[in-house]
């Protein structure tokens, strides 16, 4: 079933809120279990390296652009880059590729 | 005297926050480009931004609008993608003097990001939510309108352009977890194991690409905490 956009805006606001509001409201104690302090701190790699990939190789530049894209973007990164030349990088040789490939 | 304070804050907060709001336009440049090649337009884009403040959370957002995902799987997604801000929020939580008005919680909890969070919570003795303000105040506009503008450039410029910027959104989330996967070795077993299952799942058409980030990111978060617990005070 297809739902309008702003109700899923709505939706996800409503999550997304919910997590950020309740421990700065209810919390008074910090969490202090090991596995579960671990588990929030691997979250945002784990979820992050998820989605960009495969996902990053079905942008509409290609497969080779995109992937060489990806190649570039990890070994700036890698070597120190930091957010916006890494982005830089990543979408000039994704661009300049295109008419190549 | 507490108003003088408050108001001091509030300056500090918006000279600290101009270089979060140069980042956040750039930012909110390419995520304008994927949600309107998501098939959002200018309103709801900028709606979605200015609601969700959340890079990898709208990022994953889109991709639920694009399949007309079900809304129990937007809500688990949403609580898997955005659980570091159940962290954050849980941190400021233990800054804020006990007596703070609830007002000012709930203000400050609708803006938690990597970015206010990381300069707010490092405030000593305490958090004055008025720095956060300020941070807020400079920074968020550019978040909502770097999104805006990010739709009308992908209407106006060519398709090989809008193809490149939309790749620039990966390059900003490598740039996230690269930098620390080279220093700690367990993040770059996670990052490798992350993206092999991920591709791995991908070609398994069963699994809608939602349900393939919230299924790995719990269970290799929480096979990754059962082996590898934090030593010390990481965060």
């Amino acid at each position: 079933m297809k739902h309008s956009i702003y109700l899923y805006i709505l939706v996800m606001w409503a999550a997304t809120y919910l997590i950020r509001v309740l421990p700065l409201t209810l919390m008074r104690r910090e969490i202090t279990n090991k596995r579960i302090k671990a588990f929030l701190y691997y979250v945002p790699y784990v979820t992050l390296a998820v989605m960009t990939f495969p996902a990053i190789l079905e942008s509409s530049c290609g497969l080779i652009p995109s992937l060489a894209a990806f190649a570039a973007a990890v070994a700036l990164a890698w070597f120190g880059g930091n957010l916006i030349q890494v982005a830089a990088l990543c979408c000039a040789v994704a661009f300049l590729l295109q008419f190549i490939c | 005297m507490e108003e003088k304070d408050n108001l001091i804050c509030y300056k500090n907060g918006l000279r600290d926050g101009v270089p979060i709001m140069l980042g956040y336009f750039a930012v909110a440049l390419s995520v304008g480009i994927v949600a309107r090649n998501t098939g959002l337009n200018v309103l709801q884009a900028t709606i979605s931004s200015a609601m969700l403040n959340a890079s990898a959370g709208q990022f994953a957002a889109y991709t639920l609008i694009s399949t007309w995902a079900g809304f129990a799987e937007c809500v688990v997604m949403m609580f898997v993608v955005n659980s570091r801000y159940l962290l954050m929020s849980c941190a400021l939580s233990q800054k804020f003097k006990a007596d703070e008005p609830l007002i000012n919680r709930l203000v400050v909890a609708y803006f938690i990001t990597d970015e206010f969070f990381g300069l707010s919570v490092v405030q000593k003795p305490y958090l004055n939510p008025y720095y956060t303000f300020g941070l807020i105040t400079v920074a968020s506009p550019a978040w909502t309108l770097g999104t805006t503008v990010g739709v009308v450039m992908g209407n106006v410029l060519p398709a090989s352009v809008v193809s490149a910027l939309g790749v620039s959104l990966f390059g900003m989330f490598l740039a996230i977890i690269i930098p620390p996967a080279r220093k700690d070795k367990v993040i770059r077993l996670l990052v490798v194991v992350s993206m092999a299952a991920s591709f791995a799942l991908a070609r398994v058409s069963c699994v809608s690409s939602g349900m393939r980030i919230i299924i790995l990111t719990i269970v290799i978060a929480a096979v990754a905490a059962f082996l590898f617990p934090l030593k010390e005070e990481t965060i």
